[in-house]
């Protein structure tokens, strides 16, 4: 009971993580109908400016927490003005092609930049493990757990409250009919760009305390989050966060009871067998 | 019509033949001019690599579909052909054959219900799969011989004859780099190949004049990975050692980079797009530590500025630049 304890709450926490990642890829997706490839990098960008602002500018946790994600969300922005936009493409083919060469253009600079060493990100609070039913969590993992929901809640906040989150909402649900009515369509991508880059960098704030701080630490994470995203029906945020959760669980279960060797493996085996039985994910329409 | 112009229409009508048979001669004197086995591994690798590229390029040119893990069927191949002819002691022909049926029926298994959807789910499957072949062949290492790699595969032979050396291999790996050309500039005049262009261009109404859109998506996804596979059982017996680095995503990826440097759609830019990656870091003393920079740079400024290909794209622009002079001057 304990293990399974144990188990449930490791696979929560990188669920969370997944589902902030996967919640990204869709916002992008639903204003753009491209896969963001893009994504994987903006989780590394998140750590490394979290640990440039707390060792090089000697910045506190919240204040550096919120750079990280403000600085992420801005280079997203960046990503998109000049690198995708120029190219005034339609099709999209080209432009998914375009967000694995920014991709594989931003995993270089983030390499010239910090270098390839491992580095350690300290925990947002220090690390004294909380005793729940016998069953030991990092305070991490509760930061972990908490920021997402927190997320989640403003996302849905800015989705159904916010003009520009309705009207990225109208993108989403009808481009044409948007365009028509007057919604600015470039002012809606920077926008969704910049949410995904937000909620990517602070995935990689989150998670690189538990892991460890590597130039492509996020290309694993940001496959399992776009697994995640598909796992629950690309586009939809439900999907997206059920989706993460359920494939967190999975892998935290399977390499407790199973093997840990073949831990994400299992992830992309399942992933597939969906994809198989109900081929547009759990809650996809 | 004069005889000059007899024999211009001539060139114009065989010209793919012609430049078949140009290639095919130029390689074939080739080793009687170059003696390197430096320069000639380096085209064996080039020729290896084109043979994966024709393929992806068929599928991701005239199907319209994204996939990021041809190293996946790559690597199945390579691995499949050494585990075949060393632990199971098959010969090396038969296990290509049997290890290209094992990889179809994979292609099969992950194409049928994914290529059901439109989208990109097939971009995130093939990832995925890359992944997890990846993964089994660091991790098992009783089968794969795990990180340190697989050694000791036997050389191809016919009889006596082994193909052991760079001048040997030449012949044998452009053979079937120029089969395998073959068969694509074929199959895309073909009835089935129009019926995938249409699908590129419009996949309803490709529907709509009658292309079964789903089957020829998911055939040429098959036969792409049977290329794949092919080429890395033709890599694990011409280097006689793999490592499971030869076949990660980053591989996918520079696959993806040749076929869009080549032109998506255009067959003879895929060998064009596996020459330049493939020689871009002899020609560059910096390259590994601006790899990525070039690479991306490349695809991004490619894809920007110049979406059908390097080749392709100059072409058409050249040509565009010529017709709009000759209006110029017709009118003054």
């Amino acid at each position: 009971m304990t293990d399974f304890l144990q188990y449930l709450f490791s696979g929560l926490t990188s669920g969370a993580i997944y589902a902030l990642i996967a919640l990204g890829f869709c916002v992008v997706n639903n204003t753009m109908g491209i896969v963001n490839f893009v994504q994987v990098d903006f989780v590394s960008l998140g750590g490394m400016i979290m640990f440039s602002a707390l060792f090089a500018m000697g910045l506190p946790m919240l204040p550096g927490l919120l750079l990280a994600i403000s600085g992420v969300a801005i280079v997203a922005m960046v990503v998109e003005r000049f690198g995708l936009r120029p190219a005034r493409s339609d099709n999209h083919l080209v432009l998914i092609f375009l967000t694995v060469g920014l991709s594989i253009i931003l995993r270089g600079l983030i390499k010239l930049i910090w270098g390839k060493n491992r580095m350690a990100l300290p925990p947002l609070t220090p690390d004294v493990p909380i005793k729940i039913f016998g069953a030991s969590i990092l305070p991490q993992a509760l930061w972990i757990i908490f920021l997402t929901i927190v997320a989640i809640t403003l996302l849905t906040w800015f989705f159904y409250r916010t003009p520009l989150g309705l009207s990225m909402r109208a993108v989403a649900s009808n481009p044409t009919a948007a365009a028509v009515v007057g919604i600015p369509a470039g002012r809606i991508r920077l926008t969704s760009y910049a949410i995904a880059g937000a909620l990517g960098g602070l995935a990689g704030v989150l998670v690189t305390p538990i892991t460890t701080l590597n130039y492509d630490v996020g290309v694993l994470l940001g496959l399992k989050g776009f697994a995640a995203a598909i796992l629950g029906g690309f586009g939809s945020f439900p999907g997206a966060i059920l989706g993460g959760v359920g494939l967190g669980l999975l892998e935290s279960l399977s390499a407790g009871y199973l093997s840990s060797a073949y831990k994400d493996v299992v992830a992309f085996v399942v992933l597939l067998l969906v994809l198989f039985v109900r081929p547009k994910g759990l809650l996809g329409k | 019509m004069t005889s000059k112009q007899k024999f211009l229409y001539f060139i114009y009508l065989h010209r793919t033949g012609l430049t078949v048979t140009g290639l095919s001669l130029a390689l074939l004197l080739l080793p009687l001019f170059e003696d390197n086995p430096y320069t000639l591994g380096l085209t064996n690798l080039i020729a290896i690599n084109a043979i994966v590229v024709l393929g992806l390029n068929l599928f991701i040119g005239y199907a319209g579909q994204i996939s990021l893990g041809h190293a996946a069927f790559f690597g199945l191949g390579a691995y499949g052909s050494a585990i075949a002819t060393v632990t199971y002691e098959i010969p090396p022909w038969p296990a290509m054959i049997l290890v290209a049926a094992i990889v179809a029926l994979v292609a099969l298994l992950v194409g049928i219900p994914i290529l059901r959807l439109s989208g990109h789910y097939l971009a995130m499957a093939t990832l995925g799969l890359n992944f997890v072949v990846h993964t089994i062949l660091l991790q098992w290492d009783d089968v794969t011989g795990g990180p340190s790699g697989f050694s000791g595969i036997p050389y191809l032979s016919f009889g006596n004859f082994e193909f052991d050396d760079e001048v040997r291999l030449h012949y044998l790996l452009w053979g079937v780099t120029l089969l395998s050309l073959l068969l694509c500039l074929n199959l895309v005049r073909s009835g089935v190949g129009r019926g995938l262009s249409a699908l590129a261009g419009d996949e309803i109404a490709a529907a709509a004049l009658g292309v079964n859109t789903r089957n020829a998506k998911i055939k040429i996804f098959v036969l792409s990975a049977v290329l794949a596979s092919l080429a890395g059982s033709l890599f694990a017996h011409c280097y006689s050692f793999v490592s499971p680095d030869s076949f990660t995503i980053f591989t996918s990826t520079d696959m993806v980079i040749m076929v869009v440097i080549g032109g998506m759609g255009s067959i003879w830019g895929s060998l064009f797009g596996a020459a330049l990656i493939t020689l871009l870091p002899e020609w560059l003393d910096l390259f590994e530590t601006y790899k990525d920079f070039i690479h991306g740079g490349i695809l991004v400024l490619v894809l920007m500025f110049l979406p059908q290909g390097l080749v392709t794209g100059l072409v058409e622009s050249i040509k565009i630049k010529l017709a709009l002079r000759r209006r110029k001057n017709a009118s003054t």
